[in-house]
C-alpha cells in the first residue's frame, strides 16, 4: 500500500488527537487510583447514547455528548453513593454501576434497532477506515471533534494544574484551601466522558480504556514528577498512534499477507509494548536499575574486600613501601568470576591500585588510604561490639566484614566517639588513624 | 433528622452561642456516620494562644472531630465558628496536619511541591505558584530540619521526615489555629522535640493549636488545655486541672488502670520507655 499524507496523515492525526486527549484525563484516574473509572464510564455511557438519540432521533453528536455528559456524572455520583451506603470499596462500586448501566443501554438498544444499525466491531475498533476515505472528501469531522476535545482537555490539565494536583493528592487539604475536591473530581469526570465519547467513534472502545490507563502508568513508573508524567504519557500516546500505523502500513510487506491490521488495535499493542520497556527500565522502580543497583553494590563491596586483603597483607608484611600480591593470588580467594575481574580492573582505572612485575597488584597512596578507612571502620565496629556485648572473639569478624562498607564519615565518628579511640581492636591488631574523609 | 431542619431554620441563632475571640468554639455538635453517631453534644471553646492536646482511646472521634471542625465531613447538628465566623468564611485562617495513613505516599511528587501546597489557598485560580511561594516553602522546610531532602520524591522519605514536610506544610499556610491529627506518630524522640519546639514556637506567636495525641506520658509536660475524648467530651480545661487519673478512667473505661500502673511502674524503675 502506498503512503498517502491525506489518508495516513489524517488517520495518524486522528489516533494522535485520540490517544493524547485519553492520557491527559486518564493521568489524573491513574494518580487517583480510579483507573477502572475510565472502564467504567466508557461502558456506561451506553445508555446515555442510546436515550439521546431515541429522545431526539438522531445521531448527532450534540444530543450524544449531552447523553454521555449525563451518563458520566451519574456513573461517578451513584459510585459514590454505592461505596459510601453499601459500605463496599470504590473499585467494586464501579463495577456494580457500570455492568448495570451498560446492561441497561443493551436493553434500550433493542429498542433503537428498529431505527439503526449498530456495527459490533465498529464499537471495538471504531472506524479509522471511514475517516481514511473520508480524509479525500475534506476534513473528517471525528478529526475535528477529536481535535476540540484534546484542546479542551489541554487547557484543562494545564488552567487548572494546581487545583488538580492538590485535590488529587490531598482532597482534605485541598478543600480546606478553598479548592472545592468534589467540584474538580466531577469536572474530571465529565471530561473522561466527552473524551470516551468522542474518542470511541474514531478508535473504538478497546482503545479508549488502554489509552486512558497504559500510557499514565507507563510515564508514572519512570518519573516522579507530575509535569513530567503528564508530558510523558501525551507523548507516549502520540509515539504510539504514529508507530502503529507504520507499522500497520508494513505488516503486509513483513509478514507477505493481504491482510491490514486495525490501527487501533496495533496501537493498543503498541503502547502495552511500551509499558513493558517501562517495567523493565524504569529508575528505582524498574527490574532493570533494581538489578543494576544490585551489581554495583556487589562490585563495589568486592573491590572494597581487595582493597582490604592488599593493606593485611601488606600490614602482615610490617613494610611500609608497597607489598605486591600476586594477582592470581587474589583470584583464587576471590574467585575467578567476571565480578572479580572487573573489580580488579576498575581498582586499577580508579588508581586504587597498580600492577607491579606484571602479575602482582599493590595499593597506591589514593588506595592505601581507601583501604585504611576500611579498616578502621571493621576494626572500630569490632571493638564497639566487643564492648557493648559478650559475643566471643571469633564471632566479631564476620558481621564487622559486612558493616565496613556501610560505615559512612557519620557513623564513624560516632563510633570512634563511642569506642573512645582506642589504638588496637579486640584482636589487638592497630586500629589506621586518620580522619574520616568523604564518602564517596 | 429534626435537629437538623432545625438548625436549618435558626441560622443566625446559633452565633449568640459562641464567642467571637475564640479561634475555635464548638457549640452543641454531634456527628455521625450513616445516621450512627459518632460524638455527640460537643461543647467547647478554645482560649488564643493556647496548645490543646485532644486525647482518648483508638476509636473515640478525634480524627472525625477535627474533620468536622474543617468540614470534611458534615455534622448531624450543631454549630462551628472559627473566630465568631464559620468555617467558610475563614478557611485563610486554619492549617490542617492530616493523619498519616490518608497519604498516597506513592504520587509523584516531592517534598517541596507538598510544602508549596500550604501557599495554595493564597494564589487565586489557575495561577500557578510564584518565586516568592516556593522560597517560604523552602524556608518551612528548613525550619523543620528537612531542606536537604525538599526534592525527594515523599515515599522515600522516613515515616518522621514525612511528618516533619506536613508539618511545614502547616507552617506555610500561616494560619491562626492549627488542627493537627497525631503529628508525633511514628516519630522518634528527637523528631518529637523538634515537633514540640515548633508547636511552642506557633504559640509564642499567639497562634493556637489542637493536637491529638496519644502518649499519655508526655501531655502535661506538651499542653496548656487537654480535651478528653470518648464520643462526647469527658472532661476539658487546663492540663494541670483537667488531666487527672478520675478522668482518664472516665474517658478509657477498663483499659486506662493498666496503662496508668504500666505508666507507673515504668516510673517506679526510673527509667524512659522511648
Ligand atoms: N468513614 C467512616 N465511615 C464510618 N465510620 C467511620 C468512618 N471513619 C470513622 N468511623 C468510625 O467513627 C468512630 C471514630 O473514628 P475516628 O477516626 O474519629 O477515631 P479516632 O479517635 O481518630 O481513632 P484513632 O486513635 O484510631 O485515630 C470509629 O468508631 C470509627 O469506626
Ligand atoms: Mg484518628
Amino acid at each position: 500500500m502506498t503512503w498517502s499524507w491525506q489518508g495516513d496523515g489524517t488517520v495518524i492525526l486522528v489516533a494522535m488527537l485520540a490517544g493524547c486527549a485519553c492520557a491527559l484525563v486518564g493521568s489524573y484516574l491513574v494518580l487517583r487510583r480510579m483507573s477502572l473509572m475510565g472502564d467504567a464510564i466508557s461502558h456506561a455511557v451506553l445508555p446515555g447514547l442510546v436515550i439521546a438519540f431515541l429522545i431526539t432521533h438522531s445521531r448527532g453528536i450534540g444530543a450524544m455528548l449531552i447523553g454521555a455528559v449525563v451518563v458520566g456524572i451519574l456513573t461517578a455520583l451513584l459510585t459514590q453513593m454505592v461505596a459510601r451506603y453499601g459500605k463496599v470499596e470504590e473499585g467494586a462500586a464501579m463495577g456494580v454501576v457500570f455492568t448495570i448501566l451498560f446492561a441497561i443501554g443493551l436493553v434500550l438498544i433493542r429498542r433503537a434497532t428498529d431505527h439503526v444499525d449498530l456495527d459490533p466491531s465498529c464499537v471495538l475498533y471504531g472506524n479509522i477506515a471511514h475517516i481514511y476515505a473520508d480524509a479525500f472528501h475534506g476534513t473528517p469531522v471525528a478529526l475535528k471533534n477529536l481535535a476540540i476535545v484534546f484542546a479542551l482537555n489541554l487547557v484543562f490539565v494545564v488552567a487548572f494544574y494546581k487545583e488538580l494536583k492538590v485535590s488529587a493528592f490531598d482532597p482534605g487539604l485541598s478543600s480546606t484551601l478553598g479548592i472545592n475536591a468534589n467540584l474538580m473530581h466531577y469536572a474530571l469526570m465529565i471530561l473522561v466522558a466527552l473524551t470516551a465519547v468522542v474518542s470511541f467513534e474514531a478508535v473504538g472502545s478497546i482503545l479508549v480504556i488502554a489509552m486512558l490507563i497504559v500510557p499514565p502508568v507507563t510515564a508514572y513508573l519512570l518519573t516522579d514528577r507530575l509535569g513530567i508524567m503528564l508530558l510523558l504519557s501525551v507523548v507516549f500516546s502520540g509515539l504510539a498512534a504514529v508507530m502503529s500505523h507504520l507499522a500497520v502500513i508494513a505488516f503486509p510487506v513483513w509478514f507477505n499477507t493481504p491482510i491490514q491490521p486495525d490501527t487501533s488495535a496495533m496501537m493498543t499493542v503498541f503502547a502495552g509494548l511500551f509499558l513493558a520497556v517501562a517495567i523493565v527500565v524504569a529508575p528505582r522502580r524498574g527490574l532493570a536499575s533494581q538489578a543494576w543497583q544490585h551489581m554495583a553494590l556487589r562490585l563495589q563491596i568486592r573491590r572494597e574486600d581487595i582493597l582490604g586483603i592488599l593493606y593485611r597483607f601488606q600490614e602482615h608484611l610490617g613494610d611500609e613501601t608497597a607489598a605486591a600480591m600476586p594477582t592470581e593470588e587474589l583470584r583464587r580467594i576471590f574467585g575467578h568470576g567476571p565480578l572479580t575481574s572487573y573489580a580488579l580492573r576498575s581498582l586499577r582505572r580508579r588508581r586504587l591500585t597498580v600492577k607491579i612485575g606484571g602479575s602482582s597488584l599493590a595499593l597506591t597512596e589514593k588506595g592505601l588510604h581507601r583501604a585504611e578507612r576500611l579498616i578502621r571502620s571493621h576494626r572500630l565496629w569490632e571493638t564497639y561490639v566487643a564492648q557493648h556485648s559478650d559475643l566471643p572473639l571469633d564471632h566479631l569478624h564476620e558481621p564487622a566484614e559486612r558493616v565496613e562498607h556501610f560505615i559512612g564519615p557519620r557513623l564513624e565518628t560516632a563510633l570512634r566517639e563511642e569506642v573512645a579511640d582506642p589504638q588496637a581492636d579486640p584482636h589487638g591488631r592497630s586500629i589506621p588513624s586518620g580522619h574520616p574523609e568523604k564518602n564517596d | 433528622m429534626n435537629l437538623l431542619s432545625k438548625q436549618r431554620r435558626l441560622p443566625e441563632a446559633a452565633d449568640q452561642h459562641h464567642d467571637p475571640r475564640a479561634p475555635i468554639s464548638i457549640h452543641d455538635m454531634t456527628v455521625a456516620y450513616h445516621r450512627r453517631p459518632v460524638l455527640w453534644d460537643i461543647d467547647f471553646a478554645a482560649e488564643e494562644g493556647r496548645l490543646i492536646g485532644i486525647v482518648g482511646p483508638n476509636g473515640a472521634g478525634k480524627s472525625t472531630l477535627i474533620k468536622a471542625c474543617l468540614d470534611l465531613i458534615p455534622k448531624a447538628s450543631g454549630s462551628i465558628r472559627i473566630y465568631g465566623k464559620p468555617y467558610k468564611k475563614q478557611r485563610q485562617l486554619v492549617g490542617y496536619v492530616p493523619q498519616r495513613e490518608s497519604i498516597d505516599w506513592e504520587f509523584p511528587i516531592n517534598a517541596l511541591d507538598v510544602v508549596t501546597m500550604g501557599t495554595y489557598g493564597k494564589i487565586p485560580w489557575c495561577f500557578p505558584p510564584r518565586k516568592k511561594h516556593r522560597t517560604a516553602a523552602y524556608e518551612a522546610l528548613e525550619k523543620v530540619g528537612m531542606a536537604e531532602y525538599a526534592h525527594r520524591q515523599i515515599s522515600r522519605l522516613s515515616g518522621g521526615q514525612q511528618q516533619r514536610v506536613f508539618l511545614a506544610r502547616a507552617l506555610v499556610q500561616d494560619a491562626q489555629l492549627y488542627l493537627m491529627d497525631e503529628p508525633f506518630a511514628g516519630v522518634d524522640a528527637a523528631t518529637e522535640s523538634a515537633i514540640i519546639a515548633l508547636l511552642k514556637d506557633l504559640k509564642a506567636r499567639g497562634r493556637t493549636v489542637l493536637v491529638v495525641h496519644h502518649d499519655l506520658q508526655t501531655v502535661k509536660s506538651y499542653f496548656d488545655d487537654v480535651i478528653l475524648l470518648n464520643m462526647r467530651i469527658v472532661a476539658s480545661g487546663p492540663t494541670a486541672t483537667t488531666f487527672t487519673e478520675e478522668n482518664l478512667r472516665k474517658t478509657y473505661g477498663g483499659k486506662l488502670t493498666l496503662l496508668v500502673e504500666a505508666a507507673e511502674a515504668i516510673a517506679r524503675g526510673g527509667q524512659e520507655n522511648r
